[in-house]
């Protein structure tokens, strides 16, 4: 009988180790995803204010995250600050320290694209009925702003999920490390292993990706007039 | 000179964007009651002038005043002012994303905090009266142009404003809508509205106006009867421009 490597998969509490790790992976994308979200609204709004300085410095903060590759930030942040500065923080902190800092980035700027999409005169029409500015935001720009913004923060967010493979390299022990640690393992007994294992890694992944994104789709067309 | 009869005033007001002043010296008069239609060509500063009175836009000398109160400067409470003044645009910005009662409700309820059970009733009453209380529910985009412009009408008109501003209301309608939304600002002025208007509507002018002001290049070119306005101008420049109205 053949030697399937699936089996690896059934052996000891495997199944469960992975599992284990993909929460790792769901729960440091969570934090940072909600952290961009308020964040990056924020950031978003403030952007789109008329001060020239507070737009520039928000202008420089999003390229510069922008134009760093993710895992460089991640080692900046994790090694670079407890070198430097003897900062020593977990893998996990310092990998949402860092999703958040990208993820409010990249939300700012989608927020800002959403809010000025709205044309001036809804503004004026708040301005108008005698709406102070918090109120025109709040009733007015906000609620059409989010029915824009909604499905391209969706399609963020599983990026973020997505790019979170990366903190195996600052030593989190997420789901690709459980799996790499059960590979290496078995690397003996089960030498074909590392195929079973990183195709149920895909499977997870999408199992995670795939109902995020159909809430996109599905929200895009419910909003779309 | 009685002052207290002077609903709004308009001292030697200058507009500027930067780039040469748009409204020059501008001095207008409104008595309570009164409909002053404001025309002239295209970029001559009526639309600003509105603006410029519920403080859309800032203006670089002079003062405005309402209901003898200086309202420009500093210190000016805008919300409070814009309660009192309505104003209806050009495009119908009425909010999307909300039914028309939403939409006509929003400043009742946040800003002049009333009930709403009290305001509901007046909007319907309203809407009544301009023909669209079936449409009470429908979203603005149900709604065709001219529908969306007598909804965006009673959303001014339900703060009680004691004067109403019009920014070329008619401008962006089909031919056929026109006069469904002029129609309900005629029975305004029946009622002793105050209103100033920007229109291109020549006839509408002429059957609403109390006054005609021809405005030229940020100037008030002539100040007139809309009788004698449309008859005999007195200006050249202005019978230059109503002669555009008409083939030959």
């Amino acid at each position: 009988m053949q030697d399937l490597g699936i089996r690896v998969l059934f052996m000891g509490d495997n199944f469960w180790r992975l599992l284990g790790g993909l929460w790792v992976t769901v729960k440091i994308s969570l934090t940072a995803v909600l952290l961009s979200v308020a964040l990056g609204i924020l950031l978003g709004i403030v952007m789109t204010l008329k001060y020239k300085i507070v737009r520039y410095t928000a202008k420089v903060y999003l390229e510069f995250i922008r134009i760093m590759p993710q895992l460089v930030l991640l080692f900046i942040v994790y090694f670079g600050l407890a070198k430097s500065l003897g900062i020593n923080l977990s893998g996990q902190t310092a990998a949402v320290i860092v999703f958040t800092l990208w993820g409010t980035a990249e939300m700012g700027d989608l927020v800002r694209g959403a809010l000025i999409s709205i044309p001036r005169h809804q503004y004026e029409s708040g301005d108008a009925l005698g709406l102070s500015r918090m109120q025109v935001y709040r009733y007015i720009i906000l609620p059409q702003a989010l029915r824009r913004l909604i499905p391209l923060a969706i399609n963020l967010t599983t990026r973020m999920i997505k790019t979170t493979t990366l903190i195996v390299l600052i030593g989190v022990v997420e789901v690709l490390k459980v799996a790499q640690q059960i590979i290496e393992a078995n690397r003996y007994t089960v030498p074909d292993s590392a195929i079973w294992l990183y195709g149920t890694i895909f499977f997870l992944y999408f199992i995670v990706c795939w109902p995020v994104s159909r809430l996109a789709v599905r929200l895009e067309k419910r909003w779309k007039n | 000179m009685e002052q207290t009869a002077m609903l709004l005033e308009m001292h030697h007001v200058q507009k500027d964007y930067g780039n040469g002043a748009v409204l020059k010296d501008m001095s207008i008069k409104v008595e309570k009651g009164e409909v002053v239609v404001l025309i002239g060509p295209s970029g001559c500063g009526k639309s600003t002038l509105l603006r410029c009175l519920n403080g859309l836009e800032e203006i670089q000398a002079g003062e405005i005043r309402l209901d003898g109160n200086v309202i420009t400067g500093g210190q000016t409470r805008w919300s409070e002012v814009r309660q009192k003044i309505g104003m209806v645009f050009q495009n119908y910005d009425l909010f999307p994303h909300m039914t028309v009662i939403d939409n006509i409700l929003l400043g009742p309820l946040k800003v002049q905090k009333r009930t709403k059970k009290e305001a509901a009733e007046e909007a319907e009453i309203l809407l009544e009266r301009v023909g669209l209380l079936d449409k009470k529910d429908a979203y603005p985009r149900q709604l065709s142009g001219g529908q969306k412009q007598r909804a965006a009408i009673v959303r001014a008109l339900i703060m009680k404003p004691e004067i109403m501003l019009f920014d070329e209301v008619t401008a962006a309608l089909d031919p056929e809508m026109v006069r469904e939304v002029l129609d309900v600002m005629l029975e305004l002025a029946k009622e002793g509205a105050t209103m100033m208007i920007v229109t291109h509507e020549m006839q509408f002018a002429r059957a609403v106006a109390d006054r005609i002001i021809f405005l030229d290049s940020g100037e008030i070119v002539e100040e007139n009867s809309p009788q004698e306005f449309f008859s005999q101008p007195r200006t050249e420049r202005a019978q230059r421009f109503l002669n555009t109205f008409t083939f030959q």
